[in-house]
């Protein structure tokens, strides 16, 4: 099978990331977004979790939350590719809501078979919010890696690094039962299950590390690792498309106050200096999002070439992260260290983001070796 | 069928059908000679010959100079340029030697000749009769272009030109130039003007072409004296003073961002050929023993052939989504990268195979142990022009922070 050209981005596409564009500039401008998360700057301050609920159960309304979930369990069955262009959208806004946790969930369900994983998309698509809980303590990023067990059928241990855990109602484990890794479907509040939220450096998102103690849970996959790994070319692809999104951002707020701050009698922007680097930003936000798209829709249409490609687009899309932030912040010079200046909002998710589900060290070694094999 | 194809309209589908049909029967085999990489490093009569031969077959069945009108040697269709480019890159087909002529003459001829002249020139600039090459740059005009000196005096209807052109590829072959140069010294920009000058015909009467030496130890390029050369009036494009305005329609279709799309073969891939890319980097990688392992088993070495992997594929991705407008913010904003981008790319992969080659790296095409016959230190050499030529990437960079993200201007 081979890729359409046009990256399998119809109409439909555009118009779901027009929409959530418009939705959320009328919705939740930057400075709604400020009075929201940064009322504290305490930095030792305890976790909280802020978020506008009321404009999250609209976006739950208007479908968001089931675009992934497939047909078959009463979602929308939209293509990666249509995902990751609201996704984007998602990222300029820099929106705090478990979208993206769910939408990964949703992902990795989507590769589980069996009723009990129907049942949880369908769950999913009726506007329950999940995240994943997959992560050990030593945040290893390879599939078959979790702190938590399976023993007589109940969940025990402690899976971290959970995203946005203080705004979902279920998650779903990776869990080892001798040799295996299996998937399980639980509720936040149940029996056995206790929330830690994590002191995070990120305003716009909430993490914990959740603690089972002989938990009941239900199975929805004995094979959870290669679940993990059909899904997992998705969930780089989309992570990659916020961090896009919030480069833009990034770009358009330095470009705009670099034209207009005067120092030496000229716009900061006027010396090549400032200029080129911000050149240069743009040049690495456009190679990320080409990559982006590639990657989606190699999930939508090749998906034996996903997690080649997208392994491209998170470690272009880690560098883009980190590159953005930094140039975002010393162009704008001493203003864009202070608190009251919003770049930093987007400065510490995308520090998040670089760095969640592998850097772009990690991503570059994995495409390595499907590109080279170990070589010896 | 190809999905460009899908979207063809009943002309476009009708005209693709005849281009396929004619390179399957037509398309030529393996060139007796070796072929540079690039058409602006043709440098023997061998090989021009070769090629212009190709080009006069293409113009011939219609695939070269399609969009234009037929008065002016065109095939006076409507977007099929874009159709027979797809086609030859399809067929891998050699590319066409008359390259400045197509991407840049043509459409500034067409834009600003007077009719006479549209009708002299153009049919031989597309079937590759005429050779075409460029005199903008000058010793003392770079970068900063509209500093050239070169004069032209006006006689009654003839001008009188004096002064000197450097980088001039394909001089040594040209019947014309494209020839930017100033007709008033008090006014930088509205002093310029836009000819068409005659090149072999004249050379001991007014022109000299002289080889320049590359670092490589190549001749790539020339420099074009000029020394009481007399042209006629018709040969002027557009008013006098207007040669900036004229010369913003040549950079802008060597930028792919002209009205006209620029006829374009290639994609033949011959025994001879060196390319400069990832895949061969992957390749001399593991063939190359590092502290006794390849040097492809090596995470350094594997963390940084794949940034290069990353940005080919990238630059690849970012053309095919310069085609999806609903992914685009600035319809400039991946066009005026591509340029850069490639030649900042394959300067540093030629960089990184001189490091993986190590100590052998030392050897060039002279020694018969240098790696890969010596190319790749003559592709890392070779790669500054890449980055100087055509606007350096200091130039390119002003350019992108300028027009698209809309900055201030550096001057």
């Amino acid at each position: 099978m081979t890729q359409p050209n046009n990256f399998g981005f119809t109409e439909e596409a555009a118009l779901l990331k027009a929409s959530a564009r418009k939705f959320l500039s009328d919705n939740f401008p930057t400075d709604k977004l400020h009075a929201m998360v940064a009322g504290n700057p305490d930095p030792e301050k305890a976790p909280q979790v802020l978020w506008d609920q009321v404009l999250w159960r609209q976006m739950v309304e208007l479908g968001w939350t089931s675009l992934a979930v497939p047909e078959s369990a009463e979602g929308l069955g939209m293509p990666v590719v249509a995902v990751a262009g609201l996704v984007e959208e998602l990222g300029r806004a820099a929106f705090p809501c478990p979208l993206l946790a769910t939408l990964n969930t949703t992902y990795v369900l989507a590769a589980c078979e069996g009723a009990a994983a129907e049942q949880a998309l369908a769950e999913i698509a009726q506007g329950t919010a999940a995240s994943l809980a997959v992560t050990p303590a030593s945040g290893d990023w390879r599939v078959d890696a979790t702190d938590v067990v399976v023993q007589d059928g109940r969940l025990s241990g402690v899976a971290c690094f959970v995203q946005d855990a203080g705004k979902v109602d279920r998650v779903l484990v990776s869990a080892r039962n001798g040799s295996a890794i299996e998937l399980y479907w639980i509720a936040t509040d149940a029996p056995g299950v206790t929330v830690q939220a994590d002191a995070i450096v990120d305003l716009t998102r909430d993490q914990a590390h959740i603690v089972f103690d002989a938990a009941a849970a239900t199975q929805v996959s004995a094979n959870g690792a290669a679940a993990l790994d059909a899904a997992m070319p998705a969930i780089w692809s989309i992570l990659a498309a916020d961090i896009v999104g919030a480069a833009e951002w990034q770009l358009q707020t330095t470009v705009e106050y670099v034209s207009t701050r005067q120092q030496f009698e000229r716009p900061l922007g006027f010396f090549q200096a400032v200029k080129h680097p911000l050149v240069n930003v743009m040049i690495q936000i456009d190679e990320t999002k080409s990559l982006v798209y590639n990657a989606a829709c190699a999930c939508d249409t090749e998906p034996e070439k996903a997690a080649k490609y997208a392994h491209m687009a998170k470690a272009s899309a880690s560098e883009t992260a980190a590159f953005a932030s930094g140039r975002s912040v010393q162009c704008h010079g001493g203003i864009g260290f202070t608190w009251e200046c919003f770049l930093h909002l987007y400065f510490k998710r995308q520090k998040h983001s670089q760095l969640l589900f592998g850097d772009a060290a990690w991503h570059r070694a994995a495409l390595a070796d499907i590109l080279i094999g170990d070589a010896a | 069928m190809s999905e460009s194809a899908k979207k063809d309209s009943p002309e476009q589908a009708e005209f693709r059908a005849h281009c396929r049909d004619w390179l399957q029967a037509n398309r030529p085999g393996e060139p007796p000679v070796r072929l540079p990489l690039s058409p602006l490093e043709i440098m023997t009569p061998g090989q021009m010959e070769y090629l212009q031969h190709w080009q006069q077959a293409a113009y011939d069945a219609g695939m070269v100079g399609c969009d234009y009108p037929q008065e002016v040697g065109g095939g006076g269709r409507t977007d099929c340029q874009r159709v027979a480019n797809e086609e030859m890159i399809r067929a891998r087909t050699p590319y066409m030697p008359n390259v400045i002529g197509l991407g840049m003459a043509a459409p500034t001829v067409f834009y600003h000749g007077q009719e006479a002249l549209k009708q002299r020139l153009l049919p031989r600039l597309f079937s590759g009769q005429d050779i075409w090459c460029q005199g903008f740059s000058e010793p003392g005009a770079g970068s900063d272009l509209a500093s050239v000196q070169t004069f032209a005096e006006r006689r009654g209807d003839k001008w009188v030109i004096n002064g000197h052109k450097v980088w001039t590829s394909l001089a040594h072959f040209a019947q014309w130039m494209i020839l930017l140069l100033r007709t008033d010294k008090s006014h930088k920009y509205d002093g310029l003007s836009y000819f068409v000058v005659p090149i072999q015909s004249q050379i001991g009467k007014g022109v000299t072409v002289r080889p320049l030496i590359k670092i490589t130890g190549e001749t790539g390029f020339n420099e074009v004296i000029f020394d009481n050369l007399e042209v006629d009036d018709t040969y002027r494009l557009d008013d006098a003073g207007k040669g900036w305005q004229v010369a913003m329609t040549t950079l802008a279709h060597e930028r792919g961002a002209g009205e006209k799309v620029t006829p374009r073969s290639g994609g033949l891939k011959s025994k001879s050929t060196h390319s400069t890319n990832a895949a061969n980097l992957i390749d001399l990688a593991r063939g190359v023993q590092r502290n006794g392992a390849p040097a492809a088993a090596d995470a350094v070495i594997r963390d940084r052939m794949m940034r290069q992997v990353i940005r080919e594929e990238g630059l690849n991705q970012n053309q095919r989504r310069a085609r999806v407008a609903a992914l685009l913010d600035h319809p400039a904003r991946l066009p005026l990268q591509n340029k850069l981008l490639s030649s900042e790319i394959t300067q540093d992969t030629a960089a990184l195979a001189m490091e993986i080659a190590g100590a052998a790296s030392s050897l060039y095409l002279g020694d018969e142990n240098a790696p890969a016959g010596g190319q790749w230190p003559m592709a890392y050499m070779n790669s500054y022009g890449m980055t100087i030529a055509a606007g350096t990437s200091e130039v390119q960079r002003n350019i992108l922070g300028e027009r698209v993200l809309g900055m201030p201007k550096s001057k």
